[in-house]
């Protein structure tokens, strides 16, 4: 059950909101859709969900075309919009009734499938509530239970955790975690840890163009490498710029400097056999991770770069 | 459709709405009918139901768009609409099943004073003397009525967000197809274009089917002027451009 777009472009007036995009999520994965507001992600997935009709391209779910075969691709499908519109005047069950209902599912197994996202979901002490009354982070786990009621084999959530607090972002993050599996699921996110810690794959996108569309290991090798070095005595940033690899030095504080490494290079080595010869006493060398946020930061800047040009 | 339906007569029923629909209704036309002097039917002496038939259509303006004014534009404002749309449901589906919830909603508000048929069906003199093709008639009309008033509701709710605006949007065009075009057919000097207006108003159909006599033009006229109503609905749904 893939998610095949391709070609993908949204014109809303004048306003390109998407430009020829194309992507694929192959059936299973997890893939973290990721990218400034405003960048595109909830008109992509508007899309893909049947709710806005594209301009140009197509985008097939499970091998269907959305706009030729709306019903088929809405039936499998799961989506929890944007700002996750809930009827605030129904009860829990009455509401989840309601959306399983809507996807023709028989009344006993509907009971059933109820009970069964009501635990999943951890809604079991709010279940007889109305919406309304309940807090942001139990309203999110209403809409992921009524996303799942129907088992979709596509799973579309856009920004499922925003708005919630620590806590609650750790527990909907082990739900969606829990629920993924043998689902295709396509999630949009600005929050890097979270995509980093859900994601097997992210696809970056920045005005309504793709940055980046890799495995999440290849993403991270991307960014520069940073060294961090300490030395027991004060010496000059310029004695560091010696030493084999090295692009640049900052100073942090007196004895301790950050190195940026030329391209994808292992400088560790050449560092600890530069203090050797120069008769320096290493006291710590250590690489800096490069994070997600670095090189998110890279590549939206580089894509604003090349769009000023 | 079903599911659409239920819904939304649940939404009714939840929200206090249908319940105000259906008392208010009665009570003014309760009030109308048996308590005010100028129109009720102790002082009129004759065992009719004109009251009811010609005061109705005019509680319908302003009880049918309270009724119909969150259909589209409640959904829309919460975001819900793009919820149901993303669902396995039709455009088509959805229109049809509020706008059948709407018209069962007045049709219930309407079913007790059918109680009236049978107490002035007794105080006739001799008793039994009513007019009871008459009141057929007038009660298909007034349901047709109140269909096309559900129809104009519904399609003024999905063209706006806000509710009093979707409510004073409904009132005003339900009042103008009622007897507007009868209005305006009296400034036309040219009796044929005049007839050809006010036979555009659902009043003249309405009173034509008042009379005891139905007649499939009138019948006709009010089922094609409801299709139209809620294909354009549909219509402004599949766009999307809101």
């Amino acid at each position: 059950m893939s998610i095949h777009v391709s070609r993908l472009t949204k014109i809303y007036g004048k306003q390109h909101a998407v430009k020829d995009i194309s992507f694929t999520v192959e059936a299973g994965e997890i893939v973290g859709f990721l990218g400034p507001n405003g960048a595109g992600k909830s008109t992509t997935m508007k899309i893909i969900t049947g709710f806005l009709p594209p301009t140009l391209g197509t985008v097939t779910v499970a091998g269907k075309d959305v706009v030729q075969e709306p019903m088929f691709v809405k039936g499998i499908t799961g989506y929890l919009g944007e700002h996750n519109p809930l009827y605030h005047d129904m009860y829990v069950v009455e509401y989840l009734d309601f959306a399983g209902s809507v996807y023709g599912i028989h009344r006993t197994v509907r009971k059933q499938r109820i009970k069964e996202m009501i635990g999943l979901c951890g809604l079991g002490e709010e279940q007889n509530k109305k919406i309304g009354q309940l807090s942001k982070g139990y309203r999110q786990r209403v809409g992921l239970a009524q996303a799942l009621i129907h088992d979709p084999a596509v799973l579309v959530l856009d920004e499922p955790t925003s708005g919630l607090d620590p806590n609650q972002l750790v527990e909907i993050r082990k739900l969606i975690r829990t629920v993924s599996k043998n689902k295709t699921v396509l999630f949009s996110s600005h929050i890097l840890q979270e995509v980093e810690a859900l994601c097997d794959r992210v696809i970056v996108i920045n005005r309504g163009i793709i940055v980046a569309d890799d495995r999440m290991e290849t993403l991270l090798g991307r960014g520069n490498r940073f060294l961090v070095v300490e030395f027991a005595n004060e010496l000059g940033e310029e004695t560091l710029m010696e030493a084999d690899g090295v692009e640049a030095v900052t100073r942090i504080d007196r004895t301790k400097f950050r190195i940026k490494a030329k391209a994808d290079i292992d400088i560790r080595p050449a560092i600890a056999r530069f203090a050797v010869e120069r008769n320096l006493s290493l006291i710590e060398l250590k690489q800096e991770e490069s994070s997600l946020e670095s090189v998110f930061s890279q590549l939206t800047q580089e894509a604003d770069n090349i769009s000023a040009i | 459709m079903i599911r659409i339906f239920i819904k939304e007569l649940n939404g009714f029923l939840d929200s206090l709405i249908g319940y105000a629909v259906i008392v208010v209704f009665l009570v003014v036309i309760g009030l109308l009918m048996w308590v005010f002097p100028e129109t009720a039917v102790l002082n009129y002496g004759f065992a009719d139901m004109e009251t009811l038939f010609s005061l109705g259509p005019y509680v319908f303006i302003f009880l049918v768009p309270a009724v119909t004014m969150r259909s589209f534009a409640e959904e829309r404002k919460m975001g819900t609409l793009e919820w149901l749309l993303t669902k396995p449901l039709s455009e088509g589906k959805i229109v049809i099943g509020k706008f059948l919830a709407a018209v069962f909603l007045v049709a219930i508000a309407l079913a007790p004073t059918w109680t009236y048929y049978f107490s002035l069906y007794q105080l006739g003199n001799p008793p039994g003397n009513i007019d009871t093709s008459g009141v057929i008639g007038s009660y298909l009309g007034l349901i047709l009525l109140g269909g096309v008033f559900c129809a104009l509701g519904i399609l003024a709710s999905s063209l706006v967000t806000n509710q009093i605006v979707s409510f004073m949007l409904a009132a005003f065009m339900c009042f103008f197809f009622y007897s507007g075009f009868e209005s305006v057919s009296q400034l036309i000097t040219d009796g044929g274009i005049a007839l050809w207006v006010k036979q555009l108003g659902m009043r003249y159909h309405y009173e034509s089917m008042s009379r005891g006599l139905i007649d499939s033009r009138d019948v006709m006229y009010f089922l094609s002027v409801g299709s139209v109503l809620l294909l354009s609905t549909k219509t402004i749904l599949s766009s999307r451009s809101w």
